[in-house]
C-alpha cells in the first residue's frame, strides 16, 4: 500500500467521533497513574475520579446527542454512527456508573486491590460502546474480545475465592469456544463473499454494507448460511440464549456481584446491539431473514422456556437472577425476531433494555447490601425479614423484581407490552403464547423472592446452619441511587412519554 | 346545575394515589390517618357527583366527562382517556362507595403497621377508580393491575391462615388471567388495524371494518378465559375462596366487591361491542360452564363450607356465574341486568366480608361449628348480618333482586333449561346463606363460644363498624327501591351493541354451524 493510500484512509479517521471511548481509555490509564503517584491513604479518591469521569462522559454524550457524524461511517467503514449507537453509549455509561456504585459496596467487604477493578471496567465499557457502533467484522471481533478478555479478569477478580476462580475458568473456556464459533462464521462469510465466481463478490466482505450487498445477490448460498448460523451462535453465547446459556448460573454465582450485574445487563445488551446490527431492520443479514427468523424464533422459544423453568428451583439469588436473565434474553429475542416485519420492534427492544437496566440494577444494588463476605453465598433465605429490618431495601427490591416480572405500572411491563405488540404485528403468535406463559411461570420465582423478603421472618437456627451474613447499612449515595432507580422504574411505567415515544416511534 | 371545573374522574383517581405517594415518602402516621379520611371521601364524592350529573351532562361519543391526557405514547395509540358511559358509571359509583366503606373500616381496624396498610389500600382505591373511568383499553388493563398488586402484599403480610400460600396462588392465577387477556387485547389492537387502544376509536373503526368471524371468535375466547380467571370462572376459581379467606377484611371487601367485577366489566365494555360474532360463538359453552360449574357445583361446595369467610368467598364465586349467564344472553335486558347485578353483588359481598370480620372480632374464630347465639350479645350485628344475607340471596327490596330477576328474564329467551337450573341455584344460596346466619347468631351457644364469651366481654357493633356498614346497606336499598337511577343509563349505553349481537345470534341460528 502506498503512502498516499494510507493517508487517504487516515483522512477518514475522525478521532473526535469516538471521543467518549477515548476519554474512558485515558481515564483508565489515568487511574493507574494516580495509584502510582498518590500516597496510599488517598487511594480512596480514585473510585470517585472514575465515577466522576464516567458521569462527565455521560453528560457529554447526552449534550452532544446528535453529532455531525451521525448517519455516516468513519475509520474506513469500521464504525457506523447512528442514533442506536448513541443510545447504547448512554446505556453502557449508565451501566458503568451503576457498577461502580455496586463496587463500592461489594469490594469494601473484600481484602482486594481496588483500582484495577475500575481500570478494567472502564476499558470494558469503552469496548462495549465501540462494539455497539461497529460496522465491520474486524471491529466487531476486536471490540468483542476486548470486552470478553476484560470480563475474564473481572469474573475471577476475587482470586482468594474458589467460586470466583472456577467461574472465571468456566467463562474463559466457554468464551473461547464462542469466539471460535464467531470467528469461524466470519471466515466462512468472508471466504464465500470473496469467491470471484459468485455475483457481487467483494474483497471487503468484512464490511457490513458490502456483505449485505453480496448476501442480497446470493440469497440462498449454503456456505453463507452456515457462516450466518455460526455468527449467531457466537452472539448467542454473549446474550445467554439457548443452547449457549449453560455457563450462566455458575459464572453469575462465582463472579463478584458488580461483575455479575455488568455481565447480566451490559454484556447482554452488547450482544443485542450486535444482533440488531446484524439481523435488525437494516442489518447485514437482512437478505437471509428466511434463515435468521426461524433460527432466532426457535432460539427465543427455547430460551424463554429454559430460563423460566430452570430458575424455578434455584435457591441462590445470583443463580436465580442469572437464569431469569436468560428468560429476558428470550423476550428480547422475541423483539429481534419481530424486527423483520414490525417497524416498532427495534425501539421496543431498546425500551426493554432500558427498563431491564433500571430493574436489574435496583435488584443487584439490594443484593450487594444483603451479601456478606462470601460473595458467592447469597441464599434466598438470607432475605427473610428484610422488610421489617430494612423497609427501604425491601421496597427497592420489590419494585425491581416487579419490573423484571413485567407487572404494571412498572417500566418492565411497558417493555414487555411493546415487544409483545411488535411480535404480534410480525405474526409470531406461537412465540407470543410461549412468552406469555413464561411470564406467568416467572411470577413464581420473582414473587417467591418478594415473599421471602416481606412475608417470612428469619429464624436463627441453633445448630450447624451458618448464620446469615450481616447486612450492610445503606449509604447516602447508594440510597439515593437505589431510590432513583426504583422511582425511574415507576415513573417510566406511568409516563413512558419521551423515552417511549422516541424509542418506539423511530 | 354546576359542573366542577376540575376533572372529577382524574381527581378521584389521583387523590388516593397522591396520598399513597406522600405516605411512601414518609408522612407521619397521625397525618396519614387524618388525610386518609379525605382521600377515601374524595372518590366517593366524585362518584356521587358523576352519578347525579350523569343524565344531564351532554354525551360525546356516548361518554360524558370525557377528557384526554397524553402519556407520550400517542404514536402507538395509547393515551389516558377518561370518561364514563352508562356501563361504567354504575361501577364507578360502586368503587367509590365500597372504597369509602373499606377505607373507613381499615382506618379504625388497628391493623399492624397501619400506615403501610392504608397506603396499599389507597393505591388499590386509585386503581379501581381508574379502571372504570378509563376509555382507553390499555389503561383499563393498567389500572386493574395497579389495583391488583397491593392485594397480593396485603394478603401476604396482613392475611390470616395460609396467607403465604394464598398470596402466591392468587398471584399466579391472576397473572395467568391477566396475561391471557393481555394477549387478547394485543390481538384486538393489531387485528383491528385502528392503531389505537381507545375504545371509541376502536368502536368506530370496527364498525366500518368488522373483523372476520374466526378472528372474532379467537379473540373473544382469549378475552373470555383471561378475564374469566379474574372473575373466578369455574374451574379456574380456586384462588378466590382461598385468597378471600386469607385476605384482611378491607382488601377482601375491595377485591371481591369491586376489583373482581373488572373481568365481566371488560367483557361487556370491550368484547361485547367490538366482537359481537365472538359472543354468539361462545355464548352456549360459556353459559353451560357458568350454570353447571359456578352455580351448581360451587353452590354445593359452598353449602359444605365450615369457615364463614371461605363460605362468603365461595358464594361470591357462585354469584359470578349469574354474571356470565346474563352476558351469554346477550340482550339489552341480560347485559344490563349483569351491570346492575355487579353493583348489587359488590355492595352486598363487601358488606358480608365487613360483618364477617366484625363477627371474628367477637368470636375469635371463623369456624361455623364453634359459634352460636351471638345475636343475644350483639343484636345490631345480627340484624345487619341477616339483612346482608337477604340481600345476597336476592330478596326483593335489595338491588340484587333486580339484577338476578332481569338476568333470569333475559335468559329465558336464550335457553329455558339453563334458566331453570340457574333459578335452582338461588335455592342453594338461600340454604347456605340462611344456615350460616342461623349458625352464627341463633340457637344455643356452643361450649367453645361460651368459653370465649366468658373471657372477653362481647360488645355490639361499634360506630367504626356501623358507619361503613350503613353506607353499604343504604346504597343497596337505594338501588333496590330506585333501580331506575342506574338502569336508564345502562340501557342507553347498551342498545346499539346488543342489537348487533342479536343480529349475529339470529344469523347464527338461521345458519347452523
Amino acid at each position: 500500500m502506498t503512502l498516499e493510500a494510507v493517508k487517504l484512509a487516515a483522512a477518514d479517521n475522525l478521532w473526535s467521533a469516538i471521543l467518549p471511548e477515548l476519554i474512558l481509555g485515558c481515564l483508565a490509564l489515568f487511574l493507574l497513574v494516580l495509584e502510582l503517584l498518590l500516597p496510599k491513604k488517598h487511594h480512596g479518591v480514585i473510585p470517585d475520579v472514575a465515577s466522576a469521569g464516567v458521569l462527565g462522559t455521560l453528560v457529554w454524550v447526552l449534550a452532544n446527542f446528535s453529532p455531525a457524524v451521525l448517519g455516516s461511517t468513519t475509520f474506513s467503514g469500521l464504525l457506523h454512527h447512528s442514533v442506536a449507537g448513541q443510545v447504547m453509549r448512554v446505556f453502557f455509561l449508565l451501566c458503568a456508573l451503576l457498577v461502580f456504585l455496586l463496587a463500592r459496596v461489594s469490594l469494601a467487604k473484600q481484602a482486594m486491590p481496588r483500582i484495577e477493578f475500575y481500570h478494567i471496567l472502564l476499558v470494558v465499557t469503552a469496548a462495549a460502546m465501540l462494539l455497539a457502533q461497529s460496522h465491520h467484522f474486524v471491529m466487531l471481533f476486536v471490540a468483542l474480545e476486548t470486552l470478553t478478555i476484560g470480563l475474564y479478569i473481572l469474573v475471577s477478580y476475587y482470586r482468594t475465592s474458589s467460586a470466583s476462580l472456577e467461574a472465571g475458568l468456566k467463562y474463559l473456556v466457554m468464551g473461547a469456544l464462542s469466539s471460535g464459533f464467531l470467528l469461524f462464521g466470519i471466515v466462512m462469510l468472508y471466504g464465500v463473499a470473496g469467491n470471484p465466481a459468485l455475483m457481487a463478490h467483494t474483497a471487503a466482505a468484512m464490511n457490513y454494507g458490502e456483505l449485505a450487498r453480496f448476501l442480497a445477490a446470493n440469497p440462498h448460498n449454503f456456505i453463507a448460511s452456515l457462516g450466518i448460523v455460526f455468527v449467531l451462535a457466537g452472539v448467542a453465547f454473549k446474550i445467554g440464549a439457548f443452547p449457549f446459556q449453560i455457563w450462566i448460573p455458575d459464572v453469575y454465582q462465582g463472579a463478584p456481584t458488580p461483575v455479575t450485574a455488568f455481565l447480566g445487563v451490559a454484556s447482554k445488551a452488547a450482544g443485542f446491539a450486535v444482533l440488531l446490527g446484524l439481523c435488525g431492520a437494516n442489518g447485514a443479514f437482512v437478505a437471509y431473514n428466511w434463515l435468521v427468523t426461524p433460527v432466532l424464533t426457535a432460539m427465543a422459544a427455547a430460551t424463554i422456556i429454559f430460563g423460566n423453568i430452570a430458575a424455578l428451583t434455584q435457591h441462590n439469588v445470583k443463580r436465580l437472577i442469572g437464569l431469569s436473565g436468560v428468560s429476558h434474553a428470550g423476550f428480547l429475542l422475541l423483539g429481534v425476531v419481530a424486527t423483520a416485519a414490525a417497524p416498532m420492534a427495534t425501539g421496543a427492544v431498546y425500551f426493554y433494555l432500558f427498563a431491564y437496566l433500571l430493574a436489574s440494577f435496583a435488584v443487584f444494588g439490594v443484593m450487594a447490601h444483603v451479601a456478606g463476605a462470601d460473595d458467592a453465598d447469597q441464599e434466598l433465605d438470607h432475605y427473610a425479614g428484610l422488610a421489617k429490618e430494612n423497609p427501604f431495601l425491601a421496597a427497592v427490591l420489590a419494585v425491581g423484581l416487579g419490573s423484571l416480572a413485567g407487572i404494571p405500572p412498572l417500566a418492565g411491563f411497558m417493555g414487555k407490552l411493546f415487544v409483545f405488540i411488535a411480535a404480534f404485528q410480525a405474526g409470531a403468535r406461537w412465540l407470543l403464547v410461549i412468552a406469555a406463559a413464561g411470564v406467568v411461570v416467572s411470577i413464581y420465582y420473582y414473587f417467591g423472592w418478594i415473599k421471602t423478603a416481606f412475608f417470612e421472618t428469619w429464624v436463627p437456627s441453633a445448630d450447624a446452619a451458618p448464620a446469615r451474613p450481616a447486612r450492610t447499612p445503606v449509604g447516602v449515595v447508594a440510597g439515593v441511587a437505589l431510590g432513583a432507580l426504583a422511582l425511574a422504574s415507576i415513573a417510566l411505567g406511568f409516563y413512558p412519554g419521551p423515552l417511549g415515544q422516541w424509542l418506539t416511534m423511530r | 346545575m354546576s359542573q366542577l371545573t376540575l376533572d372529577p374522574l382524574l381527581l378521584a383517581i389521583v387523590t388516593p394515589l397522591a396520598l399513597a405517594l406522600l405516605i411512601a415518602l414518609g408522612l407521619p402516621k397521625r397525618w396519614s390517618v387524618r388525610l386518609a379520611y379525605v382521600a377515601f371521601a374524595v372518590p366517593l364524592l366524585m362518584a356521587l357527583h358523576t352519578w347525579w350529573y350523569f343524565a344531564a351532562a351532554p354525551p360525546v361519543d356516548g361518554y360524558v366527562f370525557l377528557t384526554r391526557y397524553s402519556t407520550g405514547l400517542d404514536g402507538v395509540g395509547i393515551g389516558l382517556k377518561l370518561g364514563l358511559n352508562g356501563l361504567s358509571m354504575p361501577l364507578f359509583v360502586l368503587a367509590g362507595i365500597v372504597g369509602f366503606a373499606a377505607g373507613l373500616f381499615a382506618i379504625q381496624s388497628q391493623a399492624e403497621r397501619l400506615k403501610i396498610y392504608l397506603m396499599l389500600l389507597l393505591i388499590m382505591q386509585g386503581g379501581l377508580m381508574g379502571v372504570f373511568a378509563s376509555v382507553d383499553v390499555f389503561f383499563l388493563y393498567f389500572f386493574h393491575e395497579l389495583a391488583l398488586i397491593p392485594t397480593f402484599i396485603m394478603v401476604g403480610v396482613w392475611g390470616g391462615r395460609d396467607r403465604s400460600y394464598a398470596a402466591m396462588k392468587m398471584t399466579i392465577y391472576l397473572t395467568a388471567g391477566a396475561m391471557i387477556s393481555l394477549v387478547g387485547l394485543i390481538a384486538l389492537y393489531v387485528k383491528s388495524g385502528a392503531n389505537s387502544f381507545d375504545l371509541i376509536a376502536l368502536r368506530s373503526h370496527l364498525a366500518a371494518h368488522p373483523l372476520g368471524a374466526t378472528v372474532q371468535n379467537n379473540i373473544f375466547g382469549l378475552l373470555t378465559f383471561g378475564f374469566g380467571i379474574l372473575v373466578s370462572l369455574w374451574p379456574l376459581h380456586t384462588w378466590a375462596p382461598l385468597g378471600y379467606g386469607a385476605a384482611p377484611s378491607s382488601a377482601a371487601m375491595l377485591h371481591a366487591g369491586v376489583l373482581k367485577k373488572f373481568g365481566l366489566y371488560g367483557l361487556i365494555q370491550v368484547a361485547l361491542p367490538l366482537l359481537p360474532a365472538g359472543l354468539a360463538h361462545w355464548a352456549h359453552p360459556l353459559a353451560w360452564l357458568a350454570v353447571i360449574g359456578n352455580i351448581l357445583v360451587v353452590g354445593f361446595i359452598t353449602i359444605a363450607q365450615r369457615d364463614l369467610k371461605q363460605m362468603i368467598g365461595y358464594s361470591s364465586v357462585m354469584h359470578m356465574g349469574y354474571g356470565f349467564l346474563g352476558l351469554a344472553a346477550g340482550s339489552v335486558l341480560g347485559v344490563g341486568g349483569v351491570v346492575l347485578f355487579l353493583v348489587a353483588h359488590g355492595l352486598s359481598v363487601a358488606l358480608l366480608f365487613l360483618l364477617a370480620t366484625s363477627v371474628h372480632h367477637r368470636t375469635h374464630t371463623f369456624a361455623l361449628d364453634e359459634m352460636g347465639g351471638l345475636a343475644v350479645k350483639a343484636p345490631v350485628l345480627a340484624a345487619f348480618f341477616v339483612t346482608a344475607t337477604f340481600a345476597s340471596i336476592g330478596l326483593p327490596g335489595f338491588a340484587n333482586f333486580w339484577g338476578e330477576l332481569t338476568i333470569f328474564v333475559a335468559l329465558w329467551s336464550f335457553s329455558p333449561l339453563i334458566t331453570a337450573l340457574a333459578v335452582g341455584g338461588v335455592i342453594l344460596s338461600a340454604i347456605y346463606g340462611l344456615r350460616s346466619a342461623a349458625r352464627v347468631f341463633f340457637g344455643p351457644a356452643t361450649e367453645r363460644f361460651a368459653e370465649i364469651a366468658g373471657k372477653h366481654a362481647i360488645v355490639d357493633l361499634r360506630w367504626g363498624e356501623k358507619i361503613p356498614a350503613l353506607v353499604l346497606l343504604a346504597a343497596l336499598l337505594l338501588v333496590g327501591f330506585w333501580p331506575k337511577s342506574l338502569t336508564e343509563s345502562i340501557n342507553a349505553a347498551l342498545t346499539p351493541a346488543a342489537q348487533t349481537v342479536a343480529k349475529q345470534q339470529t344469523a347464527g341460528n338461521a345458519n347452523p354451524r
